[in-house]
């Protein structure tokens, strides 16, 4: 019952604090300029240093990022070529085609023979249809510019992942070193990882890119290092006594013993560069993530949708290659003669790139999707959405105004009238009842941290949207996970869709709610909510899945009916499960919430953007080390809660 | 009892886990198991020397947490030892470089693993032949060798197949021509058979020795099974917290246990699968004998014709008469009486 004396305390503290605060001076509401560290300001002359006069002996750091730049730019452009540009000659309208990029048909086809290689031909079809769904809705040539970023930033990212995991994996020191920083990246908010490269690289693609490099890497530099420990000791041994050099054992033994592993992080790879590459539109990177970012801007609702659901497609395709290909057995299959009949569906790819390609210079329809064949849904979406406004719009606001009245701003008040010493306390008080005087210290130097850069009030902010929604995403989500935990079918149908909703970049929830809500809380409220109710839903499913059997039995053989089952054996069993999913909801809700200053909200993600558009990087940085810090406070405080209980439940079993 | 060339030595051999383990071992210490414990360590192998002899099956036996498992990668180098000494034919292993002990393993050393360590994206041919392959022998060469081995352990027909398509007898196979391939003389066996149903178990035993008869290599096995331990062995050491309390031939451990733990393991072994005729021979040769018999043979080899000659037999050893054994004799031993 330590936890209930824990929030009795902390209740006190809070009343005794609210009554002092009745009568103190206003620099207890926000800390006032004494406190403040001008963080952005040392950042942005540091930056400014780099970029300008700092050097490593005769180079200047400038020329090292150029150079960075044409080195990642030359197989990028190598993409474009062939996936989307070709080679012309001549400019602009007068340009003529020397050798075209690959035709629809070809890419289409590569996709049904990648889906058959990887799994069989069920999903080659599916992989094949998405495909064509692309090109039929106009959305061809916009899906194969992103494609062309994933298609360079994946291997990069890949083999830049493992390669430091390896490095950590073999040297302790290497991984004392990345591990903070890994935590860090993973916090920091995708938009604060666009400034500093914005100005390192400039405006376009190859910036865009190496944004989405740099943050799809860290799950496979984790992945690398758990994959590479479980490979088994004895054959670890093994790989010694049979007389190994280090080279040798690694290349011939670790990395295909933990290959299956590592597509795991292949996998993760791939859906984070997709969802960065559309972020990363707003510096450069071109393709769906524009188009999206475009119509948002505009208002211009069926553009808006085409796009977020060629996304969708896209990253359905992706997302089930990307599965299917890890959980590949590598079956036996010795072929035997010429290279071709070694290789069929390489072989069959090629040719059909080949014909299609030459024969389209005939054929036209062979190269490039008729335009008079393709569809159009941007009308029907626009009459869709025009028809619910005009026809729902009475009920649409009087929930809007009724959350916003009820709930969003009773709660925004309430945090931005909490005088900041005592939520430092709070905070410093939760961490020594969860996790010792370590945690103490840890949530009073972020807290401080954040504290001191002067964002109080867009902290505070940040900390009520993320709070309303991660409750609404739990209520929401505990009762969706029980549900699909007791029931086969339904289990089926929520997690179909539960998976998809995480597939889809953050991006895309933006849509829908801010053409129904327009922008503001609320809008926000809702795409956070639904971003971030899957891990609610997955972690409470698992929790309870997973209790042990024996347990089950144990409570039916004592006679408990279905209700004293879920409420007396199977939920406290989840608890550790389940305060891991809230850990997680937080953390996407954080994510999420900074995106979601596209639509007009007041807090830490709002000084991003505006940084972003001003190309601040002190700015920027700081407002994302600001989200970082919230986001590693919530993550220890209730990694330490569920340690806690977990240690519980194994104490009491 | 050992005439045999030493191949295998190791002398004062130690193992401690902890912050600062060659501390306790400074100036040639030899702390008690107490004394390490005391100083928040743990010993994992405690003063260990042993002597093994060419084209003898030394067997080390103990319960699991006893160290045995550590002393084989110690004797390996798989496991750097905090202190001691290993020589394998005269030459010290832990002064060897790190590319000395990568020559010495190519070619002189191979290990059969508890749950057998085979590549599973390789086939039965390639995971044999790698030790070859890291060896840099071309493909032609390597496959004909291992083509041989598969053979010799009886899985030619499935030289093609992958691990995972393979029962664990077959696995196990598979590891032990593996080990095999580069033709070691030196061959550790950690716990071979300790993953296989008893019945698997006892057939891979057989299998194992007669590969031994064919091949005469100087064999370490660790088992945990003291059944196992009997059945293989010409010596054993008994292990316990580390150190090893006795080493002697099956017989004798059983005959005159060193202490209580010793006493508590061989308790339940009927005796006829240890004695040797040797060990029961009384002096002298009554006038009429069924036959002769050699001294080294087990009771238990030779129970069923004595016993149905109704006759005594001679013993020989070393083509030299040195007594006789009665039916009787026998009997005793078969039922348990003690000496």
């Amino acid at each position: 019952m330590t936890l209930w004396r824990g929030i009795w305390a902390a209740l006190a503290l809070l009343s005794l604090g609210l009554a002092i605060f009745a009568t103190v001076p206003a620099g207890w509401l926000w800390p006032p300029e004494a406190v403040q560290v001008p963080f952005a300001a040392w950042l942005t002359a540091g930056m400014k240093w780099l970029t300008e006069s700092a050097a490593i002996g005769p180079v200047s750091v400038k020329d090292l990022t150029r150079g960075f730049a044409t080195l990642i730019e030359a197989p990028y452009d190598l993409a474009r070529v062939l996936l989307v540009d070709g080679i012309t000659e001549g400019k602009g309208r007068r340009a003529t085609t020397i050798i075209p990029p690959l035709s629809w048909v070809a890419v289409t086809v590569a996709a049904v023979a990648l889906g058959h290689f990887a799994r069989d031909i069920k999903l080659g079809l599916l992989a094949g249809a998405l495909m064509i769904y692309l090109a039929v809705f106009g959305q061809w040539d916009s899906a194969m510019i992103t494609l062309a970023s994933i298609v360079i930033a994946v291997p990069l990212g890949v083999a830049g992942g493992m390669a430091m995991g390896i490095a950590a994996w073999r040297w302790k020191a290497v991984e004392r070193a990345l591990s903070p920083i890994l935590d860090l990246m993973q916090t920091i908010p995708t938009f604060a990882f666009l400034v500093p490269i914005l100005v390192l690289f400039g405006f376009g693609p190859v910036a865009a890119l190496l944004a989405t490099i740099i943050y799809a890497m860290p799950p496979m530099v984790r992945v690398t290092v758990v994959a590479l420990r479980a490979v088994p000791s004895e054959i670890v041994d093994f790989a010694n006594m049979a007389g190994c050099t280090p080279w040798q054992r690694m290349r011939k033994v670790m990395l295909p013993v933990a290959l299956p592993d590592l597509m795991v992080g292949v996998n993760q790879v791939i859906m984070l560069s997709l969802n960065m590459v559309i972020i990363a539109s707003m510096i450069g990177a071109g393709g769906l993530g524009a188009d999206v970012l475009e119509s948002l801007r505009r208002l211009n609702i069926g553009g808006g949708i085409e796009a977020g659901l060629a996304i969708t497609a896209l990253a359905v395709v992706l997302d089930r290659l990307g599965q299917a290909m890890s959980e590949r057995v590598a079956r036996a299959e010795v072929r035997t003669g010429n290279w071709w009949k070694r290789h069929p569906r390489t072989t069959l790819v090629l040719i059909v790139a080949l014909v299609t390609g030459a024969l389209g210079f005939l054929v036209p329809a062979l190269q490039d999707w008729p335009k008079a064949w393709e569809i159009t849904t941007k009308p029907f979406w626009s009459n869709l959405i025009e028809h619910i406004n005009i026809n729902y719009f009475d009920q649409l606001e009087a929930m809007r105004v009724w959350f916003l009245e009820n709930l969003l701003l009773p709660v925004k008040r309430f945090f931005l009238a909490l005088p900041w010493p005592l939520m430092l306390a709070l905070l410093a008080l939760a961490g020594w009842r969860l996790g010792g005087w370590r945690l103490a210290a840890l949530t009073l130097v972020l807290s401080g941290f954040v504290a001191a850069t002067g964002l109080w009030e867009q902290a505070m902010i940040t900390v009520y949207l993320c709070g309303v929604s991660v409750v609404i995403a739990m209520v929401l989500g505990v009762p969706l996970g029980i549900w699909a935990a007791s029931s086969d079918g339904a289990g089926k149908v929520i997690g179909t869709v539960v998976d998809t909703l995480q597939t889809l970049p953050s991006f895309v929830y933006l849509i829908p709610v801010v053409m129904l809500f327009r922008v503001g809380d609320f809008s926000a409220l809702i795409a956070v909510v639904l971003f971030a109710i899957v891990p609610a839903v997955k972690y409470t499913a698992h929790g309870l899945r997973s209790v042990p059997a024996e347990l089950i039995e144990a409570g039916v053989v004592s006679g408990c009916t279905r209700w004293q089952m879920l409420w007396k054996v199977r939920l406290p069993m989840a608890v550790p499960m389940i305060l891991l999913g809230l850990n997680q909801t937080i953390l996407l809700a954080l994510s999420m919430l900074v995106i979601t200053a596209l639509v007009g909200t007041r807090d830490l993600g709002q000084e991003v953007y505006a940084a972003l558009a001003t190309a601040d990087v002190g700015r920027g940085l700081v407002a994302g080390l600001a989200v970082a810090a919230i986001a590693i406070i919530a993550d220890r405080l209730i990694g330490a809660a569920a340690a806690g209980a977990r240690a519980r439940l194994e104490g009491a079993t | 009892m050992n005439e045999r060339p030493v191949k295998l030595a190791c002398r004062h051999v130690w193992k401690i886990y902890g912050p600062h383990p060659e501390r306790l071992l400074a100036g040639g210490k030899s702390p008690t198991s107490d004394q390490i414990r005391a100083a928040d360590h743990v010993g994992a192998v405690r003063d260990v020397s042993l002597e093994v002899g060419e084209g003898e099956i030394f067997v080390i036996m103990g319960l699991s947490g006893s160290g045995k498992s550590t002393l084989v990668r110690c004797l390996s180098r798989l496991i750097e030892p905090t202190g001691g000494e290993l020589l394998y034919d005269g030459e010290d292993l832990l002064k060897a470089s790190p590319a000395r002990m990568i020559e010495i393993r190519r070619h002189r050393m191979g290990m059969v693993f508890q749950h057998f360590a085979l590549l599973p994206h390789l086939t039965v041919l390639e995971n044999v032949a790698f030790p070859l392959e890291v060896q840099g022998m071309d493909r032609e060469k390597r496959e004909a060798r291992a083509r041989e081995v598969t053979q010799l352990v009886g899985l030619q027909a499935r030289e093609g197949m992958y691990p995972r398509q393979l029962s664990g007898g077959q696995q196990q196979r598979v590891g032990i021509a593996r080990s095999l391939a580069v033709e070691p003389d030196l061959w550790f066996l950690d716990e071979p058979f300790s993953a296989l149903d008893p019945l698997i178990r006892r057939e891979m035993q057989e299998e194992f020795l007669r590969i031994q008869r064919q091949l005469k290599k100087t064999i370490v096995f660790i088992t945990h099974d003291f059944d196992e331990a009997i059945r293989l062995a010409d010596r054993i050491a008994i292990m316990k917290d580390g150190a090893v309390v006795q080493v002697a031939t099956p017989e004798e451990l059983v005959l005159n246990p060193a202490d209580d733990y010793v006493t508590a393991f061989t308790a339940h072994v009927p005796r006829a699968k240890v004695v040797t005729l040797g060990r029961v021979a009384a002096p002298g040769v009554p006038d009429v004998v069924a036959g002769m018999l050699p001294a080294t043979a087990r009771i238990e080899a030779v129970a069923e014709q004595i016993v149905t000659a109704n006759a005594p037999f001679a013993v020989e050893r070393d083509g030299a008469v040195i007594g006789h054994v009665t039916p009787a004799a026998v009997i005793a031993i078969l039922i348990g009486k003690r000496e």
